[in-house]
C-alpha cells in the first residue's frame, strides 16, 4: 500500500506547485504521479502489484457503470411494455466471497446488476438467496454472477 | 452548446429513470419484482441528475457533495431493498404466480414455514 501513500504524496505535491488546491487540481496530480510511478515500476524491485489492483479497480467500476444501465433500460422496458416477460424465481447460489466487506460489495453489486436481487445471506455466508427475473436455468445465473459480478470483486480487493 | 446538451440530456435521462422507478412500483406484480425497479432505474436516475449538477455548477464543493451522494445512494439503496425483500421472503409475503421458488432457500436461511 506504500506506493498508494507516495501517489497520493504526488497529488499533493503537484496541487502545492501548480497552487491550485481544487479536486481537480489534486485530482490532475493523482493521475500524474500515477503515470509517473507506473513509469519508474521496475525500481519498487516487485512486479507492480498496486497497479494491477488499479486497473482491476477502474475495471470493476466501468463494468460495474455498464451492467447498471443495461438492468435499468431492461427494467424500464418491462415497466412501458403492456405485457410482462419475467419468469422470476428464488435461488441458492454458492457464494466464494470471503469476509464481510466482500460479501457486502457482492450482494450490492448483485442488487444493481440486470436481473438480480440479493434477498438473503446464510450466516456463515456461503449461500446466497436471490431473486432473479429469469430464473430459468439458475445454474447459469449463479456461473454468471460467479465468473462476472463476484471475480471482479474478488480480483480487486484482495 | 455541447455541455447545455449534455446536461440537458442527463437531466431528461435522469428524469425518465426516476419516472420509470415509480411507475414500476404501481404496475410491477409483486413486492421482490418492484424493488428491481426502484433500486437500479432509482440508483441510476439520481445518478444521471447528480453527474449533471456536478457537471453543470463544476465547482469543487458542488462536486464533492455530488460525488458523495452518489456514492451514499449505491451504499445505501441496494442495502434498503435487500432489507425489504429480506422481510417480505422471510415473512411469506405472496409472490406472483409464475414465481418459481428454490425448496431449500428458507432451510438453508433456518427460517421456518409457519
Amino acid at each position: 500500500m506504500s506506493v498508494f501513500l507516495l501517489n497520493l504524496l504526488l497529488a499533493v505535491a503537484w496541487a502545492a506547485l501548480t497552487g491550485q488546491f481544487t479536486l481537480g487540481g489534486l485530482g490532475i496530480g493523482f493521475v500524474v504521479g500515477f503515470v509517473a510511478l507506473w513509469v519508474i515500476q521496475p525500481l519498487f524491485g516487485e512486479p507492480g502489484n498496486y497497479f494491477v489492483r488499479v486497473w482491476r479497480w477502474l475495471k470493476l467500476l466501468v463494468l460495474f457503470h455498464y451492467e447498471l444501465v443495461v438492468s435499468s433500460v431492461s427494467v424500464a422496458w418491462d415497466v412501458l411494455t403492456p405485457r410482462h416477460r419475467a419468469r422470476p424465481g428464488i435461488i441458492c447460489i454458492p457464494l466464494k466471497a470471503k469476509g464481510e466487506a466482500e460479501v457486502l460489495l457482492v450482494t450490492n453489486l448483485i442488487s444493481l446488476t440486470p436481473g438480480t436481487l440479493s434477498l438473503d445471506v446464510t450466516e456463515d455466508c456461503n449461500t446466497l438467496v436471490i431473486h432473479a427475473m429469469f430464473a430459468d436455468d439458475p445454474e447459469k445465473i449463479a456461473a454468471n454472477i460467479e465468473n462476472g459480478m463476484e471475480r471482479w470483486v474478488r480480483e480487486a480487493l484482495e | 452548446m455541447i455541455l447545455e446538451l449534455f446536461l440537458s440530456f442527463c437531466v431528461l435521462s435522469g428524469g425518465f429513470f426516476a419516472f420509470i422507478a415509480g411507475l414500476g412500483i404501481l404496475r410491477l406484480p409483486d413486492v421482490l419484482i418492484r424493488m428491481h425497479a426502484t433500486t437500479k432505474a432509482g440508483t441510476l436516475a439520481s445518478g444521471l441528475i447528480m453527474l449533471a449538477v456536478a457537471a453543470g455548477f463544476a465547482d469543487a464543493p458542488t462536486v464533492a457533495r455530488a460525488i458523495a451522494i452518489v456514492v451514499f445512494l449505491l451504499i445505501t439503496a441496494p442495502v434498503g431493498a435487500h432489507m425489504i425483500g429480506r422481510a417480505a421472503f422471510r415473512s411469506g409475503v405472496p409472490l406472483w404466480g409464475p414465481t418459481t421458488v428454490d425448496p431449500d432457500a428458507k432451510a438453508k436461511l433456518g427460517v421456518r414455514d409457519d
